[in-house]
């Protein structure tokens, strides 16, 4: 049996492959705020991965992802790969897949970009190209690659 | 697809046919903007003009061009006057404007405005400039010039000159060229340099790009010489403003080995970029490409409005 970094959880959602140095990005996504009280989040940073070199391994109890949420954790975390779990056991395997249309995630870096002045619209981008990802606003076009830095 | 109804945001919402379809309208239209043939093409329509920015040229060829065929305008005359200034949001104004007119168009100082607008409206909305971004009017009278001149975009070599970098129609411009395969070449000062982002998209598009730091050398080989402004706000001071304005001015001495064919363009308004000695030259192109901004935006209105161009 593999040695486990977490404690395992009853039920809830793995997020595992994350590229490392992203968890933080990640529960960011998730809205730790917005989780049932009683649920528990663990986190590992830094763990050894055969795939990635290193990677970081979030597991989140009684909980799980909107596909909103899975998207964006596409967009962060691509190599991300998703499992529920119910009563101790992988129930599924959620595909992390970047979508054509990335909505109210990041924010444009253009400040005089129309979504960024006072008009009831959400951010929204186009994928440009997918690896490396590149994004394109929607409504001024603007180029983004540094979305990390940007998001909503 | 047609045109009919469709809104005009960027050049990039338009495929290769439908620019082809708008360039061939333009051909037909150009009688009526003479106004050697009188049309009634767009009796009974009424359009919106929402220039909440400062410009006459672009509001004017719209004006001229649906007058010229029968239509009518309606328009947001002063936006310091208006309910823009009073905290409505574009949002709102557009959905009004849709109410009331058959079409909108809508030039604005935020980029995207555009985008926005079309959302709000339900009837077409044509982009007549947002802020930096998208003015996709001026890019089809672009190369409604080009294709006047040569018979055809694709093979064209297009020299770019000047502020490649902030120039709000230049982007635009090289993109519908890359679709036509034409093949680019840059001429800017270093600050000024097409942004690499930008020109990554290009390339990935399949688009021919080529950097040259003697200009000499590009014009003689050019058959197009596309002049954009170089503004003196992108300069510290009068005197680094002075040196890269002067370098990169177009005079007979530059166009002295050029292709007898070699046309030369700009956007208009132009300040020192091109000497006015070049004006009476067979090279000079910049009036006439003004000119066919009306033809170019009859065709396009026609085609949005009534899905034909003739
Ligand atoms: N002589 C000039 N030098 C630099 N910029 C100018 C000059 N005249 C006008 N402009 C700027 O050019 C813009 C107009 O650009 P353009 O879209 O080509 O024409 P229009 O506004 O008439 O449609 C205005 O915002 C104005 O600030
Ligand atoms: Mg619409
Ligand atoms: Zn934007």
């Amino acid at each position: 049996m593999r040695e486990l970094k977490i404690t395992p959880i009853k039920n809830g959602t793995v997020i595992d492959h994350i590229g490392n140095g992203l968890a933080l990005e990640v529960l960011r996504i998730i809205g730790v705020k917005d989780l049932d009280k009683d649920s528990t989040v663990s986190v590992a940073l830094h763990v050894r991965s055969q795939k990635l070199g290193w990677k970081d391994i979030v597991k989140v109890e009684n909980m799980e992802l909107s596909p909103r949420k899975v998207n964006a954790i596409a967009l962060l975390a691509p190599t991300a790969t998703i499992s529920i779990i119910r009563d101790f056991k992988v129930r599924e395997k959620r595909v992390v897949d970047l979508p054509e249309r990335i909505v109210g995630i990041v924010r444009c870096p253009n400040p005089s970009c129309i979504t960024n002045q006072r008009e009831p619209v959400e951010s929204e981008f186009d994928v440009a190209r997918r690896r490396p990802v590149v994004l394109r606003c929607s409504y001024c076009e603007r180029l983004v690659d540094d979305f990390l830095l940007h998001l909503a | 697809m047609g045109l009919k109804g469709r809104d005009v945001i960027s050049i990039r919402d338009l495929s290769r046919d439908e620019i082809e379809e708008v360039l061939r309208g333009t051909r037909r239209m150009i009688p009526y903007a003479e106004g050697t043939k009188v049309g009634d093409q767009l009796a009974g329509r009424l359009l919106m003009l929402a220039f909440l920015e400062p410009s006459t040229r672009t509001r004017l060829s719209f004006e001229t061009a649906m007058l010229r065929l029968g239509g009518k305008v309606a328009s947001i005359t002063d936006p310091a006057l208006s309910s823009v200034k009073k905290g409505e949001s574009l949002h709102d104004t557009i959905r009004m404007l849709s109410a009331y007119g058959d079409a909108i168009v809508l030039r604005h100082p935020n980029e995207g405005a555009g985008r926005l607008a079309a959302q709000a409206s339900e009837k077409p909305v044509i982009n007549a400039g947002d802020g930096a971004g998208q003015h996709p009017t001026q890019t089809l009278l672009d190369l409604a010039t080009m294709q006047e001149a040569f018979g055809t975009l694709s093979g064209l070599r297009v020299v770019l000159l000047g502020d490649l970098r902030y120039g709000r129609t230049v982007h635009s411009l090289a993109h519908a060229l890359a679709v036509f395969g034409a093949e680019l070449v840059l001429a800017s000062p270093p600050s000024l340099q097409l942004p690499e982002d930008v020109r990554e998209d290009l390339e990935h598009q399949g688009a021919t790009i080529r950097e040259v730091d003697q200009l000499h050398q590009a014009v003689r080989e050019a058959d197009v010489l596309y002049v954009t402004r170089i503004q003196r706000e992108r300069f510290a001071d009068e005197a680094e403003y002075a040196k890269v304005a002067g370098s990169y001015r177009v005079d007979s001495a530059l166009l002295a080995g050029a292709k007898t064919r070699l046309i030369v363009m700009h956007p208009l308004p132009r300040t020192t970029e091109i000497a006015p000695e070049i004006d009476g030259s067979p090279h000079a192109a910049y009036f006439r490409q003004a000119f066919l901004g009306v033809p170019t935006r009859m065709a396009l209105l026609s085609l949005i409005l009534t899905g034909k161009a003739v």
